[in-house]
C-alpha cells in the first residue's frame, strides 16, 4: 500500500496536542519550573538550580532521607501486595466455576469490590478494624490478640494489606479467569489422555496460557500500589508516626502541609521519573512476549 | 491391542432422556476389531464426536458398556484405559520442546528415563520428527504441531487404539495428503486400532478399511469403501457418499417394474413382499445413469452439464425432479431434450429410506 503525503493532516491531530498540551504538559513544566526554584511565600521565587534534587537524591539530608523512607516503605508495600495477590488471584480464578448460573453470580460478588470508590474502601475498613465498634477489631480482640491499627505499626501495615488484598484480589482472578476460559477442552482432555497430574496441567497448560494477561495484572497491581493515597490516607492518615506513610501520602504532606513547592516539586519529578522507568521495563517484557507470540503463529 | 466392543450404548446430554429424540446417540452395537483402520463418517452433529469422546472415555455414556477385549472399561477414566485421541486442533504444550512433548505421557507414567528417551527418538524417527526435537513445539506448524499430537499418542507402548477427531481440519491442503499417508504408514507399521471421525467422504474412504456412517445419532451403515459405494443400505448413505449423491426418485414398484410417474423401469429383482404403506424409493448413482439423445428411454430436460475433471455431470430435469446422470464423453447435446438410461443392475429400491432387498429373478443375483 502507498500512503499519500498531506501536511494538511496534521491539523486533525491538533485538538489532542492542545488538549495534552494543557492537560499534562503546561502542568508539568510548572512542576519543573517549582523544582529549580526556592519561594519564601510573597508569590517571590529565587532561582536554586539543581539544588532540590541534590538535597532529594542524598539519604543524609533529612529531605533525602525522608523521600528514601517513604519510597523504601512504598516499595515493600507493593512487593508485599504482589506476592499475596497474584498467587491469591489464580487461586480464585482456578475456582472459580466454568460453566452454569454460578459463573455469572461469582463474576459480579467478584467485581463488587472493584466497584466501591476508593475513600469509600479507606472508610469502611477504618470501621470494620477499630477495637471499639469495629466488627473485626473487636472481635480480634476478643480472642485475646492485642490489635490497634492506629496505634501499632505492624497492626496498622497488616491492616491496609490485608484491606488492598480485600480490595483488588478479584482484579487479578477476574484478568486470570479470563485467560483460564480462553483455553480450549481439547488441551484438558489432551492432558487427562496423557496421564497429566492436577498439577502437571497447571503447569504446562494453564499458567501458559496466562502468562500474558498475568503480565497485565502484576503491572496494573504494581502501579496502582506503588501510587496507593486514597485508603491509607483515609484509614491511617500515614501513622502510626510515618509508619504507612507512602511516597503520595509524603508528597501531599510536603506540598500541601509544609508548602515547600520547591522539594516537592523536585519530589514529584523523581517519582514521575520512577514509575515511567518501569513502566518503559513492562512494555519491553511485553513486546518481547508478543512478539514470541507472533513468531509462534507465523 | 484390543478389540473394542460398543455393547447397547446410548448416550443423551440431558439427565433425564424422555425419548429417542433426547439422545445424541442412539443405541449402538459394534466391534473394533484389533488393528482395523475405521472412519466414523457424517454431517455435523451426528453424535460421532460423541461416540468418538465415549470410547476415549471422556463422556461417560448414559446406558450400555465398552468393553476392551472383555474387559468392561465404562467406568474406567480417560487415564486408564488404553486410548489415545488426536484433537481437531493440534494440541502441543507451548512451553516445552517437542522432546519433552513426546516425553510427556511417559514422564507422566513414571516410565523410567533410558527407556523414554528411546522411544521418542523412535516415534520420532516414524513421524520424521527427529530433526525438530530439540525446538520449542509452540514455533511449528499445524501439520507438526498434529504429528506431535499424534506422537504423544504413540509413544505409550499400551495404547490400543488411537482415536482422531477430524484431525486435517486445520492443516493446508496440500499437507493433508501427506499427513494422511503418515497416518497410514503408520497404521500398517504399528498394528494399531485407528478410528478416524470426518465429514469428508475423500478422507474417509481413502484412510479406512472400513467406514461407518452415521446420521441423526445412529449407525447407518458399516462397510469397505465399495460396499457403501455399490450397496448404500440407506438412501443418506447413497446421497452423502459420491459425489454427485444417488439420485434418490419416489417410485412405485410392482413384481419386477418400477414406476417413475408414467414410466416404467424394468429391475433385475422380484419385490413382492413390499408393504403399500411404505414410501418407496427408486435409488440410482449417476455413474450408472447414462445420458442419451432423445429417444430411447426416460425423457428429460437437460439444465445444465458440469464438467467435474474426471467426467461430465448432466443435471436433468424429470418430472419436476432434478437427476444427474453421466454424459458419454462422444455425446454432444443439442437443444435441451433428451433421454436416460438406467443399468438395471444398479438400481436399488429403498422403503423408508431402509434397502430393500428383493429376489433374484432366474438365479441371477444384483
Amino acid at each position: 500500500m502507498t500512503k499519500t503525503v498531506n501536511n494538511k493532516a496534521w491539523f486533525l491531530v491538533l485538538p489532542v496536542f492542545l488538549i495534552v498540551a494543557f492537560s499534562a504538559v503546561l502542568p508539568l513544566m510548572t512542576v519543573v519550573n517549582y523544582s529549580v526554584q526556592d519561594t519564601f511565600g510573597n508569590n517571590q521565587f529565587f532561582w536554586n538550580g539543581v539544588g532540590w534534587f541534590q538535597e532529594l537524591l542524598d539519604p543524609t539530608t533529612d529531605l533525602g532521607g525522608r523521600f528514601f523512607d517513604s519510597l523504601w516503605r512504598t516499595l515493600l508495600f507493593s512487593a508485599i501486595i504482589l506476592m499475596i495477590e497474584v498467587p491469591l488471584g489464580i487461586l480464585v480464578a482456578l475456582s472459580m466455576p466454568r460453566e452454569g448460573w454460578t459463573v455469572a453470580l461469582s463474576l459480579v460478588l467478584m467485581a463488587l469490590p472493584l466497584l466501591i470508590p476508593w475513600n469509600v474502601v479507606g472508610t469502611i475498613w477504618q470501621v470494620f478494624a477499630r477495637g471499639d465498634i469495629g466488627l473485626l477489631g473487636w472481635v480480634v480482640n476478643h480472642l485475646g490478640i492485642d490489635y490497634n491499627y492506629t496505634g501499632d505499626p505492624l497492626d496498622a501495615w497488616i491492616t491496609i494489606v490485608v484491606m488492598d488484598v480485600w480490595h483488588w484480589t478479584s482484579l487479578v482472578a477476574l484478568l486470570c479467569y479470563a485467560g483460564l476460559k480462553s483455553i480450549p477442552d481439547a488441551y484438558y482432555q489432551a492432558a487427562r489422555i496423557d496421564g497429566a497430574s492436577r498439577w502437571a496441567v497447571f503447569r504446562t497448560i494453564q499458567l501458559p496460557k496466562m502468562r500474558r494477561v498475568l503480565l497485565i495484572a502484576v503491572l496494573l497491581r504494581f502501579m496502582d500500589s506503588f501510587m496507593i493515597y486514597t485508603e491509607p490516607f483515609v484509614l491511617t492518615g500515614g501513622g502510626p508516626g510515618n509508619a504507612t506513610t507512602f511516597l503520595s501520602i509524603d508528597l501531599v504532606k510536603l506540598a500541601l502541609g509544609q508548602f515547600d513547592l520547591g522539594k516537592a516539586a523536585a519530589m514529584s519529578l523523581v517519582y514521575n521519573l520512577i514509575i515511567l522507568a518501569i513502566c518503559w521495563v513492562f512494555y519491553t517484557i511485553m513486546t518481547n512476549v508478543d512478539a514470541q507470540k507472533e513468531r509462534v503463529e507465523a | 491391542m484390543a478389540r473394542i466392543t460398543l455393547d447397547h450404548l446410548a448416550h443423551a446430554y440431558r439427565p433425564d432422556p424422555q425419548g429417542p429424540q433426547d439422545y445424541a446417540l442412539k443405541e449402538i452395537n459394534h466391534v473394533w476389531s484389533q488393528g482395523g483402520a475405521y472412519a466414523l463418517l457424517g454431517p455435523s452433529g451426528c453424535g460421532k464426536t460423541t461416540l468418538l469422546n465415549i470410547i476415549s472415555g471422556l463422556v461417560r455414556p448414559t446406558r450400555g458398556r465398552i468393553l476392551f477385549d472383555d474387559r468392561d472399561v465404562t467406568d474406567l477414566p480417560t487415564e486408564a484405559r488404553n486410548i489415545a485421541q488426536v484433537f481437531q486442533f493440534p494440541v502441543v504444550y507451548d512451553t516445552m520442546t517437542v522432546r519433552e512433548n513426546l516425553a510427556f505421557p511417559l514422564k507422566n507414567r513414571h516410565v523410567p528415563r533410558d527407556k523414554t528417551a528411546q522411544r521418542v527418538e523412535e516415534i520420532a524417527r516414524l513421524l520424521d520428527l527427529t530433526s525438530v526435537l530439540g525446538r520449542k513445539a509452540s514455533n511449528l506448524t499445524a501439520d507438526m504441531k498434529q504429528k506431535i499430537s499424534l506422537g504423544r499418542g504413540l509413544v505409550r507402548s499400551d495404547v490400543a487404539a488411537i482415536l482422531f477427531d477430524e484431525p486435517l481440519t486445520v492443516i493446508d491442503p496440500h499437507l493433508k495428503w501427506q499427513l494422511r499417508s503418515t497416518l497410514k504408514e503408520i497404521h500398517r507399521a504399528l498394528d494399531i486400532t485407528m478410528i478416524y471421525v470426518t465429514h469428508d467422504q475423500t478422507e474417509a474412504l481413502t484412510f479406512a478399511d472400513k467406514v461407518v456412517v452415521m446420521h441423526d445419532g445412529a449407525v447407518v451403515q458399516t462397510g469397505t469403501p465399495d460396499e457403501l459405494f455399490e450397496r448404500p443400505a440407506h438412501t443418506f448413505v447413497g446421497h452423502f457418499i459420491g459425489s454427485p449423491g444417488m439420485n434418490i426418485l419416489p417410485c412405485q414398484v410392482e413384481g419386477a417394474t418400477a414406476f417413475l410417474g408414467g414410466e416404467a423401469v424394468s429391475l433385475q429383482r422380484h419385490y413382492r413382499t413390499l408393504n403399500h404403506s411404505e414410501r418407496l424409493e427408486l435409488g440410482i448413482r449417476p455413474e450408472f445413469v447414462q445420458l442419451q439423445p432423445k429417444g430411447s428411454g426416460l425423457p428429460v430436460r437437460v439444465r445444465r452439464i458440469d464438467d467435474i475433471g474426471r467426467a461430465r455431470i448432466a443435471r436433468v430435469e424429470m418430472n419436476g425432479r432434478m437427476m444427474a446422470a453421466s454424459v458419454p464423453e462422444n455425446l454432444s447435446v443439442s437443444g435441451d431434450e433428451a433421454s436416460l438410461h438406467l443399468d438395471a443392475r444398479h438400481i436399488h429400491i429403498y422403503a423408508d429410506g431402509h434397502l430393500v432387498s428383493g429376489e433374484p429373478m432366474g438365479g441371477q443375483t444384483a
